[in-house]
Formats: structure tokens, C-alpha cells, sequence
């Protein structure tokens, strides 16, 4: 038995008196790729800045490869961040340079590649994601929101990573650019062979692009299972969430009026 | 009370990481270069315009003060001691306070509530060496540079005023000015102005980098940042001249 590639164990992190990840533990292995679904403010993008370590968990353990990869520092947390690409949840690009320059960025600042070949290497990708080279001299603000997207997903998969993660990639787009970006998000993972985690509220998204699925409530991982099982799971919780319905286990903390 | 050392421990730490990581390689010379051009360059008109009108009030306010003691010649020298020791310095220094620590702690607020900085980090690109070092050294190196400009300026603001409207004789109020100026009168104020550069560059980036909580936490952190370095400067212009001069 081949042991995962990323594993989250009793993952702990508050802020303050709020408890945001309540002994989280989840598995991924190699190759595989994981959605996380749950509701706004469940903990789904802390536990992937957890991992990332730009937030230090309070407790737990995070291993890749079997190795602790929390409170790394230096050189050592260098490697481990080269081997992981990220699309963020509004893209994050950086609106001070051309998109180009954003998609070549690690290639350029991290392997210190010449401009010339890591342009080159910046159309190929954006060619990937279905964007011509006209775009490569323009400003991230000049795009549009799913232009933005693929700009986001063609940075995040050009130095090769063998770990992707994906927060909220179709948030924010309409139905179609979410399927294109969903397309385009299965091709690259093929492609590539990566093992990646995604969070996500929209089901459409989750079912086309998921091997596995997790659903994660108050700070802990309630269900997993195999994405096709996803409709005969048996957990109230996802039930209700699948169905997006209002009736159910999960009540949001509203005032009534 | 507790809040403000909390604060000048959260300054402390974030100044350990900008200078421990910051100040390592690899360093970006491109970062570097584009942010002299906006701190330095950029900031040319304003500290020139405000160290002109600096030297032409000072005459006028000495020659009229000066007159009361018939202490009228020392217009020329007191100008060039005004500017070159305190004002250059002070006033460059809170316009530049104005213009940097604001646009800095604008941008990097922006980048981080964008999750820029975020993304940075999953580059695996430190933001301190990336974003706050390029900050830190450019206005390290820009504030001397804007002073003396604005010193040079500044007397001959004053050489404007007291030729053409007060009658003193231009040859004899250069020769004052040149007698009476010595060379600490100026390495203490561009020592300072460095000093000032750097209050300037941590102010804007330190807020910039914790601001969150979209447009209103930004506004926030941009009027924090000049405020802040607005009233260090004051104190460590205090500080400073206190150390500097007193042999």
C-alpha cells in the first residue's frame, strides 16, 4: 500500500475564540484528484493556506510524501513551494505586470530563465488554456473575469507542478466559462499526471473534475467518497448540500425577522 | 497603552523579517530600479516646489525678525543652516511621508487583500525580498539624493528672494552662504533624510501588508501609514539632531 501523497491530520486552527479548522484530517493520493465541497466560512481555503503554510496551523500534522511539511523554513520551504501551483479564488494576478510576465513569473524569478525563452514558454501555456498571444502583452485589468481565470490556471501549471490547487476556480463565471474552465482544469491535471486539491461550492464543478469528494463542515471532513458515489453517500449533511436545499441538518446562522 | 506596544512589537517583528529575509538574495535590481524611479524621481516636483517656497519665506520671515536687531546680513547664512539642517530634511521628508507611504501602503493593501501576496508565496517568491526590500532600499538611497536637491533649491529660493525683493547683493549673498556652511551642516540633514527614507518605506509597507478587509481596510492602512510615518520622522528628527549635535 502506497502511502498518500498529501495527509492532513487533526489539522487545528483558530482565530482567536473562532475555531476555523476543528481537527481536520483528510488523504490524497498521488495522481488523484480531490474536491472539497462545504459552505462559505467552513475552513475550505484556510486549510489549503495551511498546507501552503502561509497560515500556521495550531495543531496537527500536514505530510507530503510522508514528510512533515508544517513550520518549514528557508531553503527547505523554497523546494517544497516549487513543487505546487495555486489558482486563486480572484485570480490574484499580479496587475502590475503584462500577463505574460505573470505566467512566466516563478520561471523568471525562481529558475532564472532567460525573458525571451520564458515568454515563449508563457504563449505555449496560454495557448493550453485557449488564449492567443495577443494576450500576452496586455494588463490583468484589461481582461475580462474568465480571461482572468485561465490567465490565473496558465500561471499556476507553468513550471510543471506535481501539486495543484484549485480555490473556487469557477466562482464568479457564467455557466459556460465554468464548464470551459472545468475542461481545461481536467485537461491540464491529465497532462500534467498531478495530484490536485480543489474547494468548491458549485456540484457541477465538483462532479466533472473530482476523483474523490470530501465535504467539510465546522472545521472537520464529515464525508469522503468516491465522486460517483456522491448521490447515494447516506450523510444528511451532504444530501442537503448536493440538493442545495434550505431544510436540513445544516442551518445557517441567520436572524430571522 | 497595551495596544501600542503591540504594535511597536508587531512593527519589530515584521522589520526582523524585512531585514533577516528581506536583505538576502536573490535580490530583484528591476524592483529595485522601478521603485527609485517612482520614490525618487516621482517625488522631484513636489519636495522641489516645497523646498523653493521654504527658502523664500525663511528670508523674508529672518529679514523681517533679523531687522528688529539690525541682524539683517545674517539672512543669507541662517537660510542655508535652516534648510540644510532641519528643514530640507523635515519637510522633503513629510512630503515624501505623504506620496510614498500612502501609494505604498495603497498598493501593497491592495495585493494583499487580492491575495497577490498569497500568490507570491505560492511562486515561491518571498514577499520581503519581492515587495518590502526594493521598498526599503530604493528610499534608503532616494531620500539623501531628493534632499540635496531640495537643500540646493531651498537657498536658492532664499538667494531669489533676498536679491530681487530685499535688496542684498548677489555676490555678497552667496559668499555668506558659502563661508558660513559647513560640511556637517548638510551630512547631518541627508544622514537624517536616509533615516526618513526608511521610516517612510516600513510605514508604507508595514500597513500595506497587514491591511485587510477590502476597499475600507486599505483606506485605512493608507491613512495609518502616513500618520505613522509622518509623526516618526518628527520623533526621530528630534532624536537624531539631538545625537547629531551634541558634541
Amino acid at each position: 500500500m502506497s502511502q498518500p501523497h498529501i495527509e492532513l491530520t487533526d489539522v487545528r486552527k483558530s482565530f482567536g475564540p473562532k475555531h476555523v479548522l476543528n481537527g481536520l484530517s483528510v488523504k490524497v493520493d498521488k495522481g488523484h484528484s480531490l474536491v472539497v465541497i462545504g459552505g462559505s466560512g467552513t475552513g475550505k481555503s484556510v486549510m489549503l493556506k495551511c498546507i501552503l503554510g502561509i497560515l500556521h496551523p495550531d495543531a496537527g500534522s500536514i505530510r507530503i510524501d510522508g514528510e512533515e511539511v508544517a513550520g518549514l523554513t528557508g531553503g527547505a520551504r523554497d523546494r517544497f513551494l516549487a513543487r505546487f501551483g495555486m489558482l486563486f479564488q480572484g485570480a490574484a494576478l499580479f496587475d502590475s505586470l503584462p500577463v505574460w510576465q505573470n505566467v512566466a513569473f516563478r520561471l523568471i524569478q525562481g529558475h532564472n530563465m532567460a525573458r525571451k525563452q520564458a515568454r515563449d514558454i508563457a504563449v505555449e501555456k496560454l495557448g493550453q488554456v485557449g488564449l492567443g498571444a495577443e494576450v500576452a502583452d496586455l494588463f490583468p485589468a484589461e481582461l475580462s473575469g474568465g480571461m482572468q481565470k485561465r490567465v490565473g490556471l496558465a500561471r499556476a501549471v507553468a513550471a510543471d507542478p506535481e501539486i495543484i490547487f484549485f480555490d473556487e476556480p469557477t466562482t464568479g463565471l457564467d455557466p459556460i466559462m465554468a464548464d470551459v474552465i472545468n475542461n481545461l482544469i481536467v485537461d491540464c491535471v491529465k497532462r500534467l499526471g498531478a495530484t490536485t486539491i480543489s474547494i468548491t461550492h458549485d456540484m457541477a464543478s465538483a462532479r466533472k473534475i473530482a476523483d474523490d469528494i470530501a465535504m467539510i463542515y465546522k472545521g472537520k471532513i464529515i464525508w469522503q467518497g468516491a465522486a460517483e458515489t456522491i448521490d447515494e453517500s447516506g450523510n444528511p449533511y451532504v444530501e442537503q448540500f448536493i440538493h442545495g436545499s434550505a431544510e436540513g441538518p445544516i442551518q445557517m446562522e441567520l436572524l430571522k425577522p | 497603552m497595551l495596544a501600542l506596544f503591540a504594535e511597536a512589537g508587531r512593527i519589530f517583528i515584521f522589520l526582523k523579517n524585512a531585514i533577516l529575509v528581506g536583505l538576502t538574495p536573490p535580490v530583484f535590481p528591476r524592483q529595485i530600479l522601478d521603485q527609485m524611479l517612482k520614490i525618487g524621481y516621482n517625488s522631484l516636483p513636489v519636495v522641489g516646489l516645497t523646498a523653493f517656497f521654504t527658502g523664500a519665506v525663511l528670508a523674508l520671515q529672518i529679514y523681517i525678525g533679523g531687522s528688529r536687531f539690525n541682524a539683517e546680513s545674517l539672512v543669507s547664512s541662517i537660510v542655508a543652516l535652516g534648510i540644510t539642517r532641519e528643514l530640507g530634511p523635515v519637510l522633503a521628508g513629510l512630503m515624501v511621508a505623504g506620496r510614498i507611504a500612502a501609494s505604498i501602503a495603497a498598493e501593497l493593501g491592495t495585493m494583499r487583500v487580492t491575495e497577490q501576496i498569497d500568490a507570491l508565496v505560492t511562486l515561491s517568491t518571498n514577499p520581503y525580498r519581492y515587495l518590502v526590500a526594493p521598498r526599503l532600499i530604493a528610499a534608503v538611497i532616494c531620500m539623501p539624493l531628493l534632499v540635496s536637491i531640495a537643500d540646493t533649491i531651498g537657498i536658492m529660493g532664499g538667494y531669489i528672494i533676498g536679491t530681487r525683493s530685499l535688496g542684498f547683493n548677489s555676490g555678497a549673498y552667496l559668499k555668506n552662504t558659502v563661508d558660513f556652511l559647513q560640511f556637517d551642516d548638510v551630512s547631518s540633514g541627508l544622514i537624517k533624510s536616509a533615516v526618513f527614507g526608511f521610516i517612510i518605506a516600513l510605514m508604507g509597507c508595514y500597513h500595506g501588508f497587514n491591511s485587510k478587509g477590502g476597499a475600507q481596510g486599505v483606506g485605512r492602512a493608507t491613512t495609518n501609514a502616513v500618520v505613522s510615518a509622518s509623526i516618526l520622522i518628527l520623533a526621530a528628527n528630534y532624536l537624531m539632531t539631538s545625537l547629531l549635535f551634541s558634541e
